[in-house]
């Protein structure tokens, strides 16, 4: 299968008080058409930020290069802002975190529906009107003739993020990124708004990358995920070998800490530590200061990607299938 | 929604007895009664002025004099002037119109500059247009009007001869008065050029007038629309592909029009009294010239009831942006 998205080297620094802070750090990143695609680190480690940057979303404070950024075959890099925004809302479309506050308070839900249609799809008032009820019909929103002419504070969190994506599939998107779409969500809610999800993506064989800290969501809908840690990609394979498999430190370390991991051990096991900030980046790996196997030369010394039979890892010593460091004494 | 209205209705009752009371009180505080400023130097006869002050009722207990006051506003009777012995609200009517003229003209002025040069600057914040803005919107809110005035004056009236130095309009045109707005009356006489006489007229007072509310305009649009252009709706606006005009123009204004609207409304009462200051300098055929005319002769009458009529104008004018605010805000409607 071809790649609908290609990302070679995604760079991105922000200018700040403090300095330059390289929040994304040469990031390379393949979707196929009709994929899921996990993407999965702790706070900072600069996963929303690179969908941020694919989707040209960045303040003016940041500063983006890549050695290739491509959608369809199309270079990101060379169009100029107005042949971008005829991809993006179209071909990409993204959900956000915080349903509530990603909604206009000013304006109906129906008119911030509409409003996509009318850019990208044209087409008479009454046919965007009754795309927008199919469209809140499609994500299962109750009585959606009705709900049109509702604002945002009148509808639930779960309401608002199902609306949010009604607004992202409006004009049938190729690719959809969900940033942390279930985070801000009731527990219950969540499992609704993830199936729905998959359900759309299923249906209108929409490529995925679906932005989680929750190993336990992407389980359940990636064929494929990526780790990022500090800005850089530590490790990525398909789904099903990294939660059998894990290679990384850092990736084992976040699978222990889910709850279904810890049946032998009496208490769950956390990650000691904070990802590193802006002004103490370790020398060596990024993740050296808080791994548990590391040594001298992890210190010294920052690992490249390298190749397994299974998919890629940033780590000089990963873990066996017993999950233990290779080419380490015991 | 009606019910919101009703709420803010209710609120205006003590605020109008409070502005009664306070008109009633604070020109009485004033040394010197109307007989006595009338005759002035000349003195007058114990007797007469006793006699004077009988037939105004002046020689009656405070609290008699404002319950005789009540009464009559009550029944929507608010006096006759006691130099010109004509009811004070045709009074007020005729010389009205040349203040709403001017006032309206100036927060038009505020309105139509201030607003876009808040968004360009919060837009391209930090850049030269940005400090250039914050600067001189600071300079034109700590002007005094009167200095100001004066100063465009001297510079466009009589050093350039661009504009009229005072009035409201070129003595060779008479213009009847039907709705009371000169540049309307003006066209829709047939004296042809009354039109670019009255709008020359009204160029420096609105100017003078507008100056600190374009500046507080610009300040406020500038840091509402700074907050707004961080929500997280705006990077789904941009997320949805729309154009940057669009972004900004239509959401972004729209919630940053909230805190601008009430700020605008707010500054229709410091309007009125920058008003008193502005009409005197070009003499402007105003209310606010009246009042102070009515200051100097005492005129108790014309100052307890002009002074209720402009503040309950206010009071109206900040009833009206409530209700705008429900509007432009769904949040607060229920």
């Amino acid at each position: 299968m071809p790649a609908l998205l290609e990302i070679r080297g995604l760079t991105v620094e922000f200018t700040t008080s403090r300095g330059i802070l390289r929040a994304v750090d040469r990031v390379d990143m393949d979707v196929a058409e009709g994929e899921v695609l996990g993407v999965v680190g702790e706070s900072g480690s600069g996963k929303s930020v690179s969908m941020l940057a694919l989707m040209g979303l960045l303040g003016s404070n940041a500063k983006l290069t890549a050695d290739r950024l491509a959608f369809a075959g199309t270079d990101l890099l060379t169009l100029t802002p107005r042949q971008r925004r005829k991809l993006v809302g179209k071909d990409v479309a993204m959900i956000f975190q915080e349903p509530t506050t990603s909604l206009n308070p000013c304006f109906t839900v129906g008119f911030q529906i509409v409003e996509a249609l009318k850019e990208h799809m044209g087409g008479t008032r009454k046919w965007r009107r009754d795309r927008a009820v199919e469209l809140l019909n499609l994500v299962g929103i109750p009585d959606p003739g009705a709900r049109l002419n509702a604002f945002p504070h009148q509808l639930s969190g779960g309401m608002n993020q199902r609306v949010m994506i009604a607004m992202a599939i409006a004009c049938q998107p190729r690719l959809l990124i969900a940033d942390e779409p279930t985070t801000a969500l009731d527990v219950t809610i969540q499992a609704q708004i993830l199936e729905l999800l998959t359900r759309l993506q299923r249906q209108h064989n929409m490529a995925m990358v679906l932005i989680t800290h929750d190993m336990a969501v992407v389980s359940e809908t990636a064929q494929r995920v990526q780790v990022m840690y500090a800005g850089q990609l530590v490790e990525t394979r398909s789904a099903d070998d990294l939660f059998s498999r894990p290679r990384h430190p850092y990736t084992a370390a976040l699978l222990s800490s889910l709850p279904e991991h810890a049946e032998r051990r009496a208490r769950l096991a956390t990650i000691p530590g904070l990802v590193p900030g802006i002004g103490d980046r370790p020398v060596g790996c990024l993740f050296s200061p808080r791994c548990a196997h590391a040594n001298d030369r992890c210190r010294a010394e920052r690992p490249d990607l390298y190749r397994d039979p299974e998919g890629l890892a940033r780590c000089f010593y990963p873990l066996d299938d017993s999950g233990r460091p290779e080419g380490v004494a015991a | 929604m009606l019910r919101f209205i009703l709420t803010r209705i209710s609120l205006v009752v003590p605020t109008f007895i409070g502005i009664l009371l306070l008109s009633f009180m604070l020109i009485r505080l004033v040394p010197g009664d109307p007989i006595e400023v009338r005759f002035g130097e000349r003195g007058i006869a114990p007797e007469r002025l006793a006699q004077l002050r009988a037939e105004m009722g002046l020689d009656q207990p405070l609290y008699v004099q404002f319950l005789d006051y009540l009464g009559h506003v009550a029944r929507g009777d608010l006096g006759v002037s006691i130099s010109t012995k004509n009811p004070v609200l045709t009074e007020f009517l005729a010389l009205f119109p040349a203040t709403v003229e001017l006032g309206l003209c100036a927060m038009i002025f505020a309105i139509v500059f201030g607003l876009p040069a808040g968004v360009f600057a919060a837009v391209k914040r930090g850049s030269v247009f940005d400090h250039a803005l914050m600067s001189t919107s600071l300079t034109g809110f700590s002007m005094p009007i009167f200095w100001w005035g004066l100063l465009l004056i001297l510079l466009f009236s009589v050093q350039l001869g661009w504009t009229p130095v005072s009035g409201r309009l070129a003595a060779l045109y008479y213009i009847e008065p039907t709705t009371g707005f000169m540049l309307i009356d003006s066209l829709l006489s047939d004296e042809k050029g009354a039109f670019l006489s009255a709008l020359r007229h009204l160029i420096l007072p609105t100017v003078v007038l507008g100056t600190i509310p374009l500046a507080v305009v610009a300040r406020m649009t500038r840091s509402s629309m700074l907050e707004v252009l961080n929500e997280d709706y705006i990077r789904t606006a941009r997320a949805k592909g729309l154009s940057s005009f669009r972004v900004i123009g239509i959401h972004g204004l729209r919630n940053a029009m909230i805190p601008v609207v009430t700020v605008i409304g707010l500054q229709v009462g410091s309007l009125l009294g920058g008003a008193i200051l502005t009409e005197s300098i070009f003499a402007w055929p105003g209310v606010a010239s009246w009042l102070i005319e009515a200051i100097n002769r005492r005129d108790y009458p014309v100052l307890q009831g002009g002074v209720l009529l402009v503040a309950s104008l206010v009071m109206l004018v900040n009833l009206a942006v409530d209700v705008l605010y429900g509007m432009l805000n769904p949040r607060i409607r229920r």
